[in-house]
């Protein structure tokens, strides 16, 4: 498996760490309540498809990216970094 | 009063030679980390233009040349090698000391490519891989920085805590390469 | 035997002996060992897995399923070499394996008479009762019985590798469409790998009588293989199989490096590949497939391809008189092949009422099929049934048989994708793209003349450098034969006995009609039921007829019924191939300090911390026992003064205006009011509200702060930094980087420490200007470095930081300087004692399940700041009074032994789980106090010290009264810290 890191270029999979569901990103505000706290803490799609999550170039430039890819065929459509800095 | 002797990484390791491709050390001189602050990468570049006459490196770059080389190194991040920093950099970039970090060594010969195609996961054929390009990857388990400096020639950066088993790692490789070449 | 004439895969001038069960034989250069060995006459080279029956060559190539050999003695012997693509060299040593005692008298041979109660499922069935006999009795018996060749149980004394390998077209197999593929790519300039399992490039073309361009067809292979060598931009990789396709264009392979090569050259025996291309052509070939009938599996019962192989390319047969039978054209180039090398071709049998006969002048019975092989430890005879049923016997040394060919689209199918049925090959074959960029050629995609091979392999390769971003043109395409493939399907022929299917596992047709009879109707059910195609071959030679019977006897047809999943490897590979570089120092790298040396010099044995070794004590003249250096080395600390090396520890440098925020944010406690030249404890949590690590962080000036990370935590650390600046506050102005390694840091621990810096220091130091919680750069015999006062021992301490080349000379410097002061180094033995007698935390207690209430930090979650785990660790059960809470031990009772993982009790409960009322984390004598003590959890913990609880430790018996105290068990006001 490859995966194309937007500042190093495709790079095997053995430099990446994986994290999770992108949804990781979207951190409620302090008060948002408990649902919306352990919505995002737990709660995880599964699909059998296209997903979006997180990998982190660890051996590379340590960079945290967003992959969307798809689970069956396992294409890559896409990575970004997380923030456009 | 005792005096603090200084030492390098790999010392009585290298240099070592398996066939074509010899390893040694490499005293690069000063080593600072360069991380420009928010909206200041273009003022670093000028400081280190007129300080060294070099340029901040793009991703998977390195500008400049033995002596004086600004090596790409991740994230807003590069490592000036050789010279001691000058403080016009300070206003427009986080500056550490890595002078003491990292184990420097240059693996040079006609074979290198092969000895590090047996440890490194990223592809550094000739055409791909350029005299000036550099990457953080991995040498087998240890990340790395891997900068080709010549033709048949690598400088590899690891911690300075693993110099021993860099040197393993690619004496190891090195001896592999060198089997072949007594086969039928 | 030999044939005499034109063979050239061997030098008939280079003779090459080698031995095989003890007899020494003779073969050429260039022989395999099963090419020599028919060459000398042996027949039978292995007995079957389960019926033990005898066993001769039935392929000429890798997928080979019963002349399994092992090969070399001793530590370095390989069971399982296939002799069919083991290459002899002078002085090569083979054995024959499943047999006992020999391979021509063999006792298990018995099996076979037992045959009726061995069929299909018969594991499952007649081992079923009684349960306990399984595992004592069943299992060994059928464990010695079976099997293969066994491992000679030593160390392998061998070496192995891995390699990474990157081109724009990857090309699979070198027959004439593999051939044309990688010259047309590589005339595009493209960058060019040509991957070939056999020692010579050629494919097919190495073994049949055909020319192209009017010249001798492996001649021809020859003059496109020089070309392709001459030029820079390919690379050519023989011995070499393609074993698995991955994704994003990757591709394993196992190069055999030497294993034909003599022990004394053979320094590197395999290589294992991870290939990554941007297109791949899957030239892959065509593996034949058998007929099945009654003992077709005799020695001298052979694929009618091999047979021609060996004949044509090694100048050998299993005897003078041969026949062949199959259903297809093909069939009829291996009488042709054969007549004209002179031997006795006795009989052309094809299937095919209607066939004609191809092959010239030879004994041709068309309608007619063989029903019956004879001679039990090698072919006499065969019996021939004719269209209306009448037999005959005919008497020869050895058969060919053709069922067809099955295109080898193995590869297409590693990623999940089926191959698609062709009705007019009667065989399965690949397609583009499915695995993606992967296009396919030759006979892989059921193209089979030399001609059409040859334009298939150019068009393949054209199109796979073009999508490569490469531009060229179709070269012009050799003169060949374009003779069409012609086959009428027949996979078994009816009648008594057994038929073989799967040579290399035992079964029959009859197997798989009983599999379908008992309701084993998924050809996924049916393999495993059988274990057809689940041996080394995995197969190749049986498959598509197995499931073709199934398909018959179920009533569906052969796509309905579908095929078993391909996965790699293609060919077995080693497991020392895949982990080669990965044994002995290779598992893991190895970080030492720079006081590695030093420590081992002074004998201090190593204990591996993460990656980094570090010490564990310091023995001295007359200590006899761990537990008297770290009692020696803890009292040092408190009475004198201590070094240790803490180097280890993460050191993050961070600098720029909003390092504050950022540490606000990262910490639960407050940093941002932190002034320069001071030093704060901070606790990190988890975004669900658990500890993750702990550290001082210092602020050395206005914009630059470093923090320090326990050893264990220093990765974690840095990456949760990275999470944490990217995705939730890039808008901060900051930048930090590890700087761990720049620095060799030392403790300076005891009364007697500030007395020992003050004698280093170039400038001296003093409780007013250099408190507890200070930090400040100094310098060190002129060398710039940096001071904190900081204590993990409870005493008056310092940590040192000196650039690390520095390192080893200041150890000594202050171990030296220590000792004159009667103290010393001490190591993580006696570290660990000190944080215990003053209750501080590691790893052992905030081990991830453990809050910052539990371990009585709660209040340190500042409410007046958003922080990652702030909002969860609010939660109620995560502060709940009924929380186990970090509490002290100390034994009151007899028993005086406190054990890590012990737990912990009311003294009147039951010691068993309900009552279960907490555990302990860490323990450890202390020379201060004069007993153990231990750091633990216990429910209500902070309301009961004084109280007695016992601690039992189920798995050593030992059960212990313990006194609840405040986890800090000496100095409690901290005085001797800010002394």
């Amino acid at each position: 498996m490859r995966l194309p890191c937007p500042l190093c270029g495709t790079r095997d999979r053995r430099e990446f760490y994986y994290q999770g569901a992108a949804v990781a990103l979207n951190r409620p505000a302090p008060d948002a309540g408990q649902e919306a706290w352990e919505n995002y803490m737990h709660l995880r799609d599964n699909p059998a498809g296209r997903t979006r999550d997180l990998w982190m170039h660890e051996a590379g430039c340590g960079s945290w990216i967003v992959v969307e890819r798809d689970t069956v065929t396992h294409e890559i459509f896409s990575a970004e970094l997380i923030d456009a800095d | 009063m005792a005096e603090l002797i200084a030492q390098s990484p790999c010392r009585d390791l290298l240099p070592v030679t398996h066939g074509t491709v010899t390893l040694s050390e490499v005293d690069p001189g000063n080593i600072t980390s360069l991380s420009p602050f928010k909206g200041k990468a273009a003022t670093l570049s000028d400081a280190l233009n007129s300080a060294y006459g070099l340029r901040f490196p793009a991703p998977g770059r390195s500008t400049g040349k033995e002596g004086a080389r600004c090596l790409w190194t991740g994230r807003h991040q590069a490592f000036l090698q050789g010279p001691e920093p000058v403080d016009s950099l300070k206003a427009s970039a986080a500056l550490t000391d890595q002078s003491d970090a990292w184990t420097v060594v240059s693996l040079e010969g006609a074979d290198a490519e092969d000895v590090l195609a047996r440890l490194v996961p990223i592809d550094l054929r000739a055409g791909v891989f350029k005299r000036g390009h550099t990457a953080r990857t991995l040498c087998q388990h240890m990340t790395a920085s891997i900068t080709r400096t010549g033709a048949n020639r690598f400088q590899i950066m690891v911690f300075r805590s693993m110099a021993a088993t860099l040197c393993h790692e690619l004496g190891e490789a090195m001896h592999m390469v060198a089997a072949r070449a007594g086969r039928p | 035997m030999r044939i005499d004439g034109k063979a050239h895969g061997i030098d008939r001038s280079k003779p090459v002996s080698f031995r095989f069960d003890g007899v020494t034989h003779s073969g050429f250069q260039g022989d395999t060992l099963a090419s020599a060995l028919m060459g000398a006459g042996v027949r039978m080279l292995g007995r079957s897995f389960k019926y033990h029956r005898p066993r001769g060559v039935l392929t000429s190539g890798s997928e080979e399923p019963n002349a399994l050999v092992t090969v070399r003695s001793g530590a370095q012997a390989e069971p399982n070499m296939r002799a069919t693509i083991q290459e002899i060299y002078e002085g090569l040593e083979a054995k024959s394996q499943n047999r006992w005692p020999s391979l021509g008298f063999d006792l298990m041979a018995v099996n076979d008479l037992a045959a009726p109660f061995f069929g299909a499922g018969f594991y499952y069935k007649t081992f079923m009762w009684p349960k306990a006999f399984w595992e004592k009795l069943y299992e060994p018996l059928i464990r010695h019985a079976a099997g293969l060749g066994a491992l000679p149980g030593g160390d392998n004394p061998d070496a192995y590798e891995k390699a990474y390998a990157f081109c724009d077209v990857l090309v699979v197999g070198s027959g004439p469409a593999g051939l044309m593929a990688a010259l047309t790519a590589a005339k595009t300039g493209a960058d060019v790998i040509l991957c070939e399992e056999d020692s010579m490039l050629g494919g097919r073309l190495l073994s049949e009588r055909e020319t192209i361009d009017g010249m001798d067809a492996a001649l021809w292979a020859a003059e496109i293989a020089g070309t392709l060598r001459a030029m820079d931009n390919v690379r050519i990789m023989t011995r070499t199989a393609v074993t698995g396709a991955y994704d994003q264009g990757v591709y394993g392979a196992l190069e055999r490096v030497s294993h034909h090569c003599a022990a004394s050259q053979a320094t590197l025996l395999e290589c294992f590949w991870r290939i990554t291309a941007q297109r791949t052509v899957l030239a892959s070939g065509a593996l034949e497939r058998h007929i099945a009938f009654r003992d077709n599996d005799r020695p001298g019962v052979m694929m009618a391809g091999a047979l021609r192989a060996y004949a044509n390319r090694w100048g050998v047969a299993p005897g003078r008189s041969v026949a062949v039978f199959g259903n297809n054209d093909d069939a009829h180039r291996t009488a042709r092949d054969l007549a004209k090398a002179g031997l006795n071709v006795a009989a052309l049998i094809d299937s095919r009422p209607d066939a004609e006969n191809l092959a010239g002048d030879v004994p041709f019975y068309p309608g007619y099929h063989v029903a019956r092989a004879h001679g039990r430890t090698g072919l006499d005879a065969i019996t021939l049934r004719a269209p209306h049923g009448g037999e005959d016997r005919i008497a020869v040394e050895a058969l060919g048989v053709s069922g067809g060919w099955n295109p080898s689209v193995h590869l297409a199918c590693h990623m999940n994708k089926r191959p698609i049925w062709n009705d007019t090959i009667a065989a399965f074959v690949a397609q583009d793209d499915m695995v993606p960029g992967m296009i396919c050629a030759g006979a892989a995609r059921g193209v089979f003349s030399t001609a059409d091979c040859l334009k298939s392999g150019a068009e393949a390769g054209l199109e796979a450098a073009r999508s490569a971003g490469y531009r060229g043109a179709l070269p012009p395409l050799p003169q060949a034969d374009d003779a069409v493939y012609n086959l009428r399907r027949l996979w078994a022929v009816d009648g008594p006995g057994r038929a073989w299917l799967d040579f290399q596992n035992d079964v029959t047709v009859k197997d798989i009609k009983q599999a379908a009879a008992e309701n084993y109707r998924s050809v996924e059910h049916m393999k495993r039921y059988t274990t057809q195609g689940m041996a080394t071959d995995q197969g190749k030679s049986s498959n598509v007829a197995a499931l073709a019977i199934l398909a018959d006897v179920t009533g569906r047809d052969i796509p309905e019924t579908g095929t078993t999943t391909f996965r790699p490897p293609y060919v077995p590979v080693s497991i020392a191939a895949m982990g080669a570089g990965a044994q002995a120092e290779g598992f893991a790298p190895q970080r030492f300090t720079t006081s590695h040396l030093a420590s081992t010099q002074m004998g201090a044995p190593m204990i591996e911390a993460g990656l980094w070794y570090r010490p564990s004590y310091f023995p001295r003249d007359g200590e006899k026992t761990w537990r008297q250096s770290c009692d020696r080395e803890v009292n040092m600390v408190r009475n004198a003064v201590g070094i240790c090396d803490v180097s280890t520890l993460g050191k993050i440098d961070l600098q720029g205006p909003d390092v504050g925020a950022f540490l606000d944010f990262v910490y639960c406690n407050t940093f941002s009011t932190l002034k320069p030249g001071r030093v704060r404890y901070g606790l990190m949590l988890r975004e669900d509200g658990y500890v993750m690590d702990d550290g001082t962080t210092a602020r050395l000036s206005d914009g630059q702060w470093i923090m320090t990370t326990t050893t264990a935590a220093a990765g974690e650390v840095m990456k949760h930094l990275e999470w944490v600046y990217q995705a939730h506050c890039p808008q901060l102005d900051l930048r930090f980087i590890s700087v761990t390694e720049q620095w060799a840091q030392f403790a300076i621990a005891g009364p007697e420490a500030r007395a020992l810096l003050n004698g280093l220091l170039d400038d001296k130091l003093d409780d007013e200007g250099f408190p507890f919680m200070a930090c400040g750069d100094v310098s060190v015999m002129g060398i710039p470095a940096r001071l904190f006062r900081i204590s993990f021992s409870g005493e008056h301490a310092y940590e040192l930081a000196i650039p690390s080349r520095y390192g080893d000379a200041l150890f000594r410097i202050l171990v030296a300087r220590a000792e004159a002061l009667g103290g010393g180094a001490y190591g993580m033995e006696a570290l660990n004692v000190l944080r215990i007698e003053k209750g501080h935390i590691t790893h052992s207690e905030i081990h991830g399940r453990t809050t910052a209430f539990d371990i009585g930090f709660g209040r340190m979650v500042s409410k007046k700041k958003d922080c990652i785990g702030q909002t969860m660790a609010a939660r109620p059960g995560l502060v709940d009074e009924d929380r186990e809470q970090l509490v002290g031990l100390r034994p009151v009772g007899a028993v005086k032994q406190l054990v890590a993982g012990g737990h912990l009790f009311a003294p009147e409960d039951a010691p068993i789980r309900e009552n279960d009322q907490g555990y302990i984390t860490s323990v450890g004598f202390s020379p201060s106090l004069g007993e153990m003590r231990a750091l633990g959890f216990l429910k209500h913990g902070r309301s009961r010290h004084g109280q007695k609880v016992k601690m039992v430790d189920h798995m050593r018996g030992i059960e212990t009264l313990c006194e609840v105290t405040d986890p800090v068990a000496f100095d409690r006001e901290g005085g001797r810290l800010r002394g």
